[in-house]
């Protein structure tokens, strides 16, 4: 096998290869001149459409064809967002590019800006974060400095302004709709579509959101070519993902896999395995919103989206979650559900409603106070919850519940009868146990 | 609120024509850094200065989790829970911040000194466990690190 591709994370990490003249000494801000010198912005679309890439936050929608439906010529603003509200639960991906490559991502924002003609852009940075806010706007501060933004670039009378926003904590303003809102000083409440973003975004002016991973791919496929992008991972989902991996696992971290290779080998070669030599009970794919995938089916299948749905889950937003055998699945879907309910922005009665009646349930169950009817109203509610809300966030939270209880229904059976759990009741994988 | 309405300008500047409205949550999180939490008397002065109704500053207020109406301990630390973090220990490490400070999650010192709180995903799931004490974050985080944590902040405090 080839070496594996690098095109995000091909350089060594160190104290200052964070900063402009280093990311210049790699080449950097080299691919916003080619596109402004060279190409039309429609062209600059054209290849990014031909590139194939999909969104990296999770719903791997090609991110040309999100472009495309802005009209250049319709004499309104556009405006671009970089979505850096990580929350999913298991992901932090993004986090790695605003702290090592904070100058990739502010380049590549350059030339979708370009490609979309946009004054303003905004990077949605969610509040919580310390040290990738602190990166992100020195950096910025050193572009502003070098003028590479809020001047004309390259003799051309493009000129892009960039402003760093900050959430303040709310899982749903990661969600493109929520953030936009949030972005205009309100609750973070996602908006119904049609119409899409893309027609009416911020301030009802045509928006596109990209996640912070795949604009940041931007760079690369200007300076090498659609072709070269192409030429890496599986034909449906070209290119590389940075895949952050956590939990029960020996070497935890980000990584970045070209897909298409064996899980297994990942799961055991690049990451070390599980503590204690113990065995992988499930793995949670994509964030806590994509569906357990049992040791067994890890075994079989190769890490690539088209691999993950043949056993009903996908890459989502490559938050990994290895849990090892011995670990009580109940109190996992417990921990998911309480984050749920805590996070349900409470627009829509099924998501707000059925959020809290899950936890109430799950927390009964734990509790020793299930019912054998418990399992089939867990079922019961996140199928009510699918499709009938705004967002997304009403059916994934159903999706967790019903890929555990589809793989590991004997566990809640056994703790509702027995009021304990199968295994040792813990999440913890103690060493001694 | 008033000593910052000039930095507050600054910011309005960098922002596009038309974008008051945007300014509510990097106000509040100013306010807040400023104060410890949001007083009654911020919200009225905010709105009164950005121009948006006063109700939006409220509802802002009571949907994101980070913002407060009320202060915390000198010393605020918030412990995560979430899936990643309760794999490697996180529900043992809140007991062990419990005991050791005498509160339970949501609940200050009745010195004023340490205020605990949990908190979901903060992306630092790689790191697992993790607290953040005053914004400011701590991974792979055990006993004995959390001990000497609420050590230093205590020499801190007597200094």
């Amino acid at each position: 096998m080839n070496a594996p591709a690098r095109l995000l994370m091909n350089f060594e990490v160190t104290p200052t290869s964070h900063l402009l003249a280093e990311y210049q000494a790699r080449g950097g801000y080299q691919a916003i001149e080619k596109a402004i010198r060279t190409m039309t912005p429609k062209q600059v679309t054209d290849t990014v459409t031909t590139s194939g890439i999909q969104g990296r936050g999770g719903a791997n929608f090609s991110a040309g064809r999100k472009w495309g439906v802005i009209n250049l010529n319709d004499g309104q603003p556009h405006y671009l967002c970089a979505n850096a509200d990580e929350g999913e639960p298991g992901t932090f991906k993004d986090r790695w590019i605003l702290e090592n490559a904070p100058h990739l991502l502010l380049e590549s924002m350059l030339i979708a800006a370009y490609a979309l003609q946009v004054r303003h852009a905004f990077i949605y940075i969610r509040g919580e974060f310390d040290l990738p806010y602190r990166r992100i706007t020195a950096a910025l501060e050193e572009a502003y400095a070098a003028g590479f933004y809020g001047k004309p670039l390259f003799g051309s009378d493009f000129t892009c302004d960039l402003i760093v926003y900050r959430g303040a904590g709310s899982y749903i303003c990661g969600e493109a709709s929520g953030l936009l809102t949030s972005l205009e000083g309100k609750r973070g409440y996602p908006r119904n579509r049609p119409p899409r973003l893309t027609v009416r975004g911020l301030y009802q002016k045509p928006t596109v959101v990209n996640n912070v991973e795949t604009l940041s791919n931007l760079a690369g496929i200007i300076n090498n070519g659609p072709d070269a992008f192409k030429a890496t991972g599986t034909k449906k989902s070209p290119g590389t993902r940075l895949v952050s991996i956590s939990g029960h696992i020996n070497k935890p971290g980000v990584y970045e896999v070209e897909p298409g290779r064996p899980f297994r080998e990942f799961i055991f070669d690049t990451c070390g395995g599980v503590p204690g030599g113990r065995k992988v009970k499930c793995i949670i794919p994509g964030g806590i919103s994509t569906k357990v995938v049992t040791g067994e089916e890890v075994d079989r299948i190769r890490l690539d989206n088209e691999d993950l749905a043949t056993v009903g889950s996908g890459m989502g937003s490559g938050g990994m979650v290895v849990i090892a055998e011995g670990t009580c699945m109940v109190r996992l879907l417990q921990v998911l559900l309480r984050f749920y309910h805590h996070e349900s922005c409470g627009q829509c009665t099924p998501c707000r409603e059925g959020m809290g009646w899950m936890h109430r349930i799950i927390d009964r169950i734990v509790a020793g106070q299930g019912v054998p009817e418990d399992i089939e109203r867990l079922k019961q509610i996140s199928a009510w919850n699918d499709g009938n809300t705004i967002c997304g966030m009403g059916d994934a939270a159903g999706y967790a519940a019903l890929g555990i209880l589809a793989k590991f229904g004997h566990e809640f059976e056994h703790y509702i009868t027995h009021k304990r759990s199968l295994c040792d009741g813990n999440l913890e994988c103690r060493a001694s146990s | 609120m008033k000593h910052l309405v000039a930095e507050f300008d600054a910011l309005r500047a960098r922002f596009p024509e038309g974008f008051s409205s945007s300014m509510v949550l990097p106000c509040l999180r100013r306010i807040q850094e400023d104060r410890g939490y949001v007083a009654d008397e911020d919200i009225g002065d905010l709105a009164a200065y950005l121009g948006v109704p006063r109700i939006q500053i409220e509802e802002v207020l009571s949907f994101y989790g980070q913002f407060r109406r009320a202060p915390v301990g000198r010393c605020h630390i918030e412990a995560c829970r979430n899936v990643s973090c309760s794999l490697l220990g996180a529900e043992r490490l809140i007991d062990h911040l419990s005991r050791k400070l005498g509160i339970r999650p949501g609940e200050t010192t009745a010195d004023g000194e340490f205020s605990l709180a949990t908190a979901e995903c903060m992306a630092s799931c790689g790191t697992a466990p993790m607290v953040v004490v005053n914004g400011k974050y701590h991974e792979s985080m055990d006993a004995a690190k959390v001990d000497a944590l609420i050590e230093a902040n205590r020499v801190k405090a007597a200094e």
